[in-house]
């Protein structure tokens, strides 16, 4: 396990995303009302840049004629073919068993704590002033 | 001059053929140098007259962003205007060896005025080749011809016919009579001649016909399922006004149609055959027999069935020589090449449906 600091807390503004690249690997950061995820931008499906896709609502409808907006900005539409997945967990609403999304743990530090060690921003320096997402990668 | 990649797709490690991939123009000006004048101000004071309502304008709503993949959006002009990103984003990342244009849009195939159709067919087909396969030799194009002005389609394949640029003939299935109406058949006899094989591919535009039998749907979900009955009824439609019969070198490929239904229709309409061959005494063989040695089916959208060796089943009835595979680029259900197959094809399937049965279709070196 290895933890990566991969960009300012303050790139990331509620209900917006960023792709950033992790030794090699597309990751894209999501920002839900303060709490920060990180998918791998590829999606399981068929392997389209998936966190390129727009952040939407789950519509949902227990009868004809109704419907109704679900969890507002919590699921990333695939740029590809469409299909949903759960931000927070990187599931696939329409098949939630064998799909899912690569998801990353993501916690915020403060540049106080970062620039102790032992942890390395990759591509750029830390400064103590600011928090930071930090994700971990297996391996 | 660009030198034409012939990087191997990784994972398949094969080049490969995409007999599905969608130019656009950046403008419609982008036809003005190939048309004349008369039609160019045609263009701008009437436009064009499809044989639907909602003039210019497809009859559903698309899925995603006008129907193509949100990551395809050059920085000037639609999806499929930019060669350089068709390139970068698909043609060198795919390891595409050879692409075939499918240019639907604007060719008079939907044109009611025929003199203006005509116009936009050798418009069509001169910036095909223009636009595309000359700055891009691993494109290649297809002529495109209104389908009912079958005297001017004759004419424009004959003219076309000595360019290898052209390697296949458009028309839609979507035509004012079911394509086997002996109308179309001077077509089929010029592709006959010329040895290329018609090609089918779905259509948004209506042609006037409601998109399933039984009326318009709802939903462009469903508009979606209806281009796969579409295409069965075509081929249906070949097979017992006797096309194949009358013309035993015509091929057709089926574009963005599916396939799965093809071993259905295929049982069903030889039970019928059996029952009922006095009705329709040209056709000498089991309807099945034309269908599978006339027709070649390209793969996207792949279906996706549960258990994913199902397909193999479908393929090995439909026979491994007559799949083709095809990405649709740049729309939005857009197949990967090393994502589409869900379960390991051999060695030999795979040369063959990403490569080798195109190459044989299409006389590609």
């Amino acid at each position: 396990m290895t933890r990566e600091v991969v960009a300012k807390a303050s790139e990331v503004a509620p209900g917006t995303s960023k792709v950033v690249t992790v030794k090699g690997r597309e990751i894209g950061l999501f920002n839900l009302d303060g709490d920060y995820f990180a998918l791998a931008n590829r999606c399981p499906h068929a392997g389209g840049p998936l966190c390129q896709g727009r952040i939407v609502a789950l519509v949902q409808s227990d009868e004809p004629g109704h419907y109704r907006l679900a969890r507002p900005g919590e699921f990333l539409r695939c740029p590809w073919h469409g299909w949903e997945f759960d931000i927070r967990t990187g599931q696939s609403w329409c098949d939630p068993n064998s799909t899912r999304a690569r998801a990353f743990k993501v916690s915020v530090e403060p540049g106080a704590t970062l620039v102790k060690g032992p942890y390395v921003a990759e591509t750029f320096a830390v400064s103590v002033e600011e928090d930071y997402l930090v994700i971990e990668l297996a391996g | 001059m660009n030198v034409p990649l012939r990087q191997a797709s990784p994972a398949l490690g094969l080049t490969i053929v995409d007999c599905d991939i969608h130019p656009a123009y950046r403008s419609p000006k982008d036809l003005h140098p190939f048309l004349p004048a008369r039609w160019r101000e045609h263009m701008a004071m009437f436009g064009e007259h499809l044989r639907q309502g909602l003039s210019g304008q497809l009859a559903w709503p698309r899925m995603m962003a006008s129907g193509m993949r949100l990551d395809a959006f050059p920085n000037e002009g639609p999806p499929g205007s930019d060669l350089a990103l068709m390139r970068r984003q698909h043609l060198d990342a795919n390891g595409v060896e050879c692409g075939m244009l499918m240019q639907l849009s604007k060719g008079g195939m939907e044109e009611r005025n025929l003199d203006f159709a005509a116009a936009l067919s050798r418009a069509v087909n001169d910036w095909q080749v223009e636009a595309w396969v000359k700055p891009e030799p691993r494109l290649r194009a297809g002529i495109v011809v209104p389908q009912e002005d079958a005297d001017f389609a004759v004419e424009e394949i004959e003219r076309r016919a000595g360019d290898p640029a052209f390697v296949q003939i458009l028309i839609s299935p979507r035509s004012s009579d079911p394509l086997g109406h002996r109308r179309y058949w001077p077509i089929y006899e010029a592709a006959q001649r010329c040895r290329r094989p018609i090609a089918l591919h779905v259509q948004g535009f209506s042609g006037g016909h409601a998109s399933t039998g039984s009326g318009w749907p709802t939903y462009y979900l469903q508009e979606h399922y209806a281009t796969t009955t579409g295409m069965q009824t075509t081929v249906m439609n070949l097979v017992f006004e006797g096309v194949f019969e009358r013309f035993p070198g015509l091929n057709v490929v089926l574009i963005e149609g599916g396939f799965t239904w093809a071993p259905a229709l295929g049982w069903r309409m030889d039970k019928h055959w059996r029952r009922m061959r006095a009705e329709v005494p040209h056709l000498k063989r089991p309807p099945s027999e034309y269908l599978r040695e006339h027709c070649w089916f390209t793969t996207q959208p792949i279906e996706e069935p549960d258990d994913p060796k199902h397909l193999a089943e479908v393929i090995e009835w439909i026979g491994w020589d007559r799949v083709m595979f095809s990405t649709d680029y740049p729309h939005w259900d857009f197949d990967h090449p090393q994502q589409a197959f869900k379960f390991p094809l051999t060695e030999e399937q795979k040369r063959k449906v990403f490569r080798d049965n195109a190459k044989a279709l299409y006389g590609l070196p």
